[in-house]
């Protein structure tokens, strides 16, 4: 095992179908993996990539520093492999979704739950042993993989998990369609009455196969995807596309593109932390500063969308650069950002201290650190419980290894009173970081540069108000072969069941928003 | 107590619209306009994704263009506002900051050149005027506050928030009597957002079925209309109109508040049913037919408490 640095950039002279990294024999990619973590790596996803030759098999973990990417292969024929999940618990939902999506089974997995598609899809599967169903054929799947070969796992629908039994449990199932506007997720809430000792979240319901739409595309039209993947995290998940067949084609973007990247990530954080504490407020009936806050947020998005003509920032971040200048001058922007920071500081120092909102969010939804850091939980989720992983600090991508930063504060009281300071603290870390990007932007500058041709894997990163998104890009003669988008809205939602135990049914909505995820990049 | 001057500090930032026009939208690009062709005198030749942007030919990562010799057409319906057809062929379109860019045909929403509204020529007035029929015939009953029913059937998550923007004290559709609501049973207006992903379909026709009649169904966003860029795939439909009997259209990728406001507002009858251009129509005040009146006179059985739910 070898770390392999921030991923060799793949350069053009690498053939296409060149292994990413370090190659480890399929029976030890667990073991290696889980030393890894022992050590004090961060587990950050396990991802499969089909070849002629079966599927490949690639286990990402983070350092700071650096990405380590091992990668075994499971040849052609066999439809299972030794799970990791038992070693690296954080692997389940990973190996849950590689199950759904490729038919491969990890045996020795502890729960093989159906993850990634419909139920009723699942239930009238085709039997394996008739071969060629409806789905069978290749391209069906993400990487024309073969479409469940395996034998179909036991459906997600039983009342109750193995593990919580006793008198007078029962489920109640939430979901999809919810009370309110909210986007479609399902939870079944296990319990004996008013506590929550377990839950399980569906979020099958909402899986629109992206990984298969990006196959095929220009990079140019695969980045509309990716900004698609997440919406609410466009930017982030735009350049950590861009950034990865940036890699592969060893580019380096000009500076003033970088910046400009900075700028709208930085702006989409702030509306998706403010979004986060306007469910908060709604939940705890705080009518005047949902108000307020929910005007701060449409300030934002007004500003982004005077910045580019879109209010997602959809469209900017383009492979090689960005689109162009910024639609508005800098002073312009900045003495906006100003006001609106004045502004909303005077609300949340005052709803800092209002007790009616703080009672509900004090040692909610308490996530222990040592759980977190099992997990490798990811952004505000991680942060409120003491660990600080921040993808923008430890691997820096776009401008922000030159800009300055304030200093984070710890919170580790790991409840959701602890992840909404977070938030606030990135809140104003982000216009720290907008307004240094907009100072340093000269022009007239190139924003874009052409991109060589090349083949070759790469994967690209960028820290997304909700975590760490990870992109693993193939690509071939011009066109995206296979795209892997790895949301930490995902990686997250795996452990929301823990922060639940102590908890009642009212303080879901609180846990739920102190999340802060976003189901359509779970579901993918 | 500091509450309340934190509330007031600011003045009213709540916009006057339908009654006045809002001046926010030039800002962005509210949808994709064809200029007039008569004077290019080439001929345009679309592409499939993807086949580069040479000289005359148009690419759209969504097909949402075509043409026939020198005519040109663009589908809003798939259109996802990338502009990038603007940005090549600065020439032949345009950019178009309107934001009432809601109808109640599927057809409507193709727009040819010149126009920089849907496509109508006298065969279309007809057909339109019968739309409208159909649509007041549906919505006429509706006399009362407005409650709407929003359903995510595979959405981006972007639409969510623009809707949940409608709440906000700019947009604040509460003054116009429009209020969402949890339950289906006491919904008017089923708003879908989403391209319908294979999962999401049988709980959106459930709660479809569960909402009385009269009933409008609202598709919001490009990827409601036609799936966008996800079309066709294994999990994901061609938009909400296979399964659902769509009566009003507000493309955009995702529609701004304003355009989805403008779609609730035709989708119950206060706005005619074309717009001939932003301002026509924001000054189409009537006030006997206002919701808040309506709220007052029109009383009905099926009326549920408001405010309830979140």
């Amino acid at each position: 095992m070898t770390r392999s640095g921030p991923l060799r950039p793949a350069t053009g002279t690498e053939a296409a179908g060149a292994p990413l990294a370090t190659r480890v024999p399929l029976g030890d990619l667990g073991t290696e993996v889980a030393g890894l973590t022992s050590r004090g790596a961060r587990f950050a996803g396990l991802f499969a990539i089909p070849d002629p030759s079966g599927t490949r098999l690639v286990a990402v973990s983070a350092l700071p520093g650096s990405l380590v990417v091992m990668e075994s292969h499971v040849p052609a024929g066999q439809d299972s492999f030794p799970a990791l999940t038992p070693m690296v618990p954080a692997a389940a939902w990973y190996e849950r979704e590689i199950h759904d999506l490729f038919g491969l089974h990890p045996s020795g997995h502890p729960r093989l739950d159906p993850l990634i598609l419909p139920l009723a899809e699942q239930s009238s599967r085709p039997d394996p042993m008739e071969a060629a169903g409806p789905h069978a054929g290749p391209g069906e799947r993400p990487g024309e993989g073969p479409y469940r070969s395996n034998r179909p796992a036991e459906l997600d629908s039983t009342p109750l998990p193995a593990h919580l039994k006793g008198e007078g449990v029962f489920t109640i199932p939430y979901g999809p369609v919810r009370s309110g506007v909210f986007e479609s997720i399902e939870y079944l809430l296990e319990t004996a009455g008013e506590v929550v000792p377990h839950l399980r979240s569906r979020i099958h319901h909402k899986h629109r196969g992206i990984e298969r739409s990006f196959e095929g595309m220009t990079t140019a039209d695969a980045v509309l995807l990716a900004e698609r993947m997440e919406g609410v995290a466009s930017v982030a998940h735009a350049i950590a596309f861009c950034e990865a067949v940036e890699r592969i084609s060893g580019a380096t973007i000009p500076r003033n593109a970088e910046l400009l990247r900075v700028v709208h990530a930085e702006l989409e954080r702030i509306a998706n932390h403010l979004d986060s504490m306007i469910r908060h407020t709604e939940a705890a009936g705080q009518a005047v500063a949902f108000a307020r806050l929910s005007l701060h947020k449409e300030r934002i998005l007004r500003l982004v969308a005077r910045l580019c003509g879109h209010r997602f920032g959809r469209g900017v971040v383009q492979p090689g650069g960005v689109l162009g200048p910024p639609r508005a001058g800098s002073s312009e922007v900045l003495t906006a950002l100003e006001r609106i920071e004045a502004s909303l500081r005077a609300d949340t120092d005052l709803l800092m201290r209002t007790p009616s909102f703080l009672d509900r969010l004090r040692g909610t939804g308490v996530l222990p650190r040592d759980l977190v850091a099992a997990h490798g939980a990811l952004g505000p989720v991680a942060k409120g419980s003491g660990q600080l992983d921040d993808a923008r600090l430890d691997r820096p991508y776009a401008a922000y290894a030159r800009l300055g930063w304030e200093p984070f504060r710890p919170r580790d009281g790991g409840d959701a009173l602890a992840r909404q300071w977070v938030r606030l603290d990135e809140i104003w870390g982000s216009f720290h970081l907008a307004r240094q990007a907009l100072d340093e932007m000269v022009e007239p500058a190139p924003w874009h540069v052409p991109l060589p041709d090349a083949d070759g894997e790469a994967i690209g990163w960028a820290e997304a108000p909700q975590g760490e998104v990870l992109y693993l890009v193939k690509v071939e003669q011009g066109r995206v072969t296979r795209v892997k988008p790895r949301s930490a809205s995902f990686h997250n939602l795996a452990i929301f069941p823990a922060a639940f135990p102590k908890d009642i049914f009212t303080d879901f909505a609180f846990i739920e928003a102190s999340f802060g995820f976003s189901v359509a990049g779970a579901a993918g | 107590m500091p509450w309340i001057t934190r509330g007031l500090s600011e003045g009213v930032p709540t916009s006057r619209y339908p009654r006045q026009p809002d001046g926010y939208g030039p800002t962005w690009f509210g949808s994709v306009a064809v200029r007039s062709q008569q004077d290019t005198g080439r001929e345009i030749v679309t592409g499939q994704v993807g086949t580069g942007s040479g000289r005359g030919v148009v690419e759209c990562p969504t097909g949402a263009i075509s043409a026939a010799g020198s005519q040109i057409t663009v589908d809003r319906g798939r259109c996802i506002l990338c502009a990038r057809c603007i940005g090549n062929e600065p020439g032949i379109f345009e950019s178009d900051p309107s934001v009432e860019v809601a109808v109640s045909g599927r057809e409507m929403l193709v727009v040819v050149d010149g126009d920089s509204g849907p496509a109508l020529g006298q065969e279309d007035d007809a057909r339109l005027i019968q739309l409208q029929a159909s649509l007041a015939k549906r919505t006429r009953r509706l006399h009362r506050s407005i409650h709407i029913r929003h359903v995510d059937a595979g959405s981006d998550g972007s639409e969510e928030w623009e809707i949940a923007a409608l709440t906000n004290p700019v947009y604040d559709v509460q003054r116009l009597g429009i209020f969402f609501t949890s339950s289906p049973r006491h919904a008017d207006v089923l708003l879908v957002t989403g391209a319908g992903s294979a999962g999401m379909l049988e709980p959106l026709k459930k709660t479809f079925d569960a909402m009385p009649s009269p009933k409008v169904v609202i598709a919001a966003g490009t990827d409601a209309i036609s799936g966008g860029l996800l079309a066709g795939n294994y999990a994901t439909s061609g938009g909400i109109g296979e399964a659902l009997p769509v009566d009003v259209w507000v493309p955009g990728s995702p529609p701004s508040p304003f355009s989805l406001l403008h779609a609730i507002l035709l989708a119950v009858g206060l706005l005619p049913a074309r717009s001939a251009g932003a301002t026509d129509s924001l000054d189409t005040t009537r006030p006997s037919r206002r919701p808040n009146q309506r709220r007052r006179t029109g009383r009905r059985a099926k009326r549920a408490p408001e405010g309830q739910g979140q």
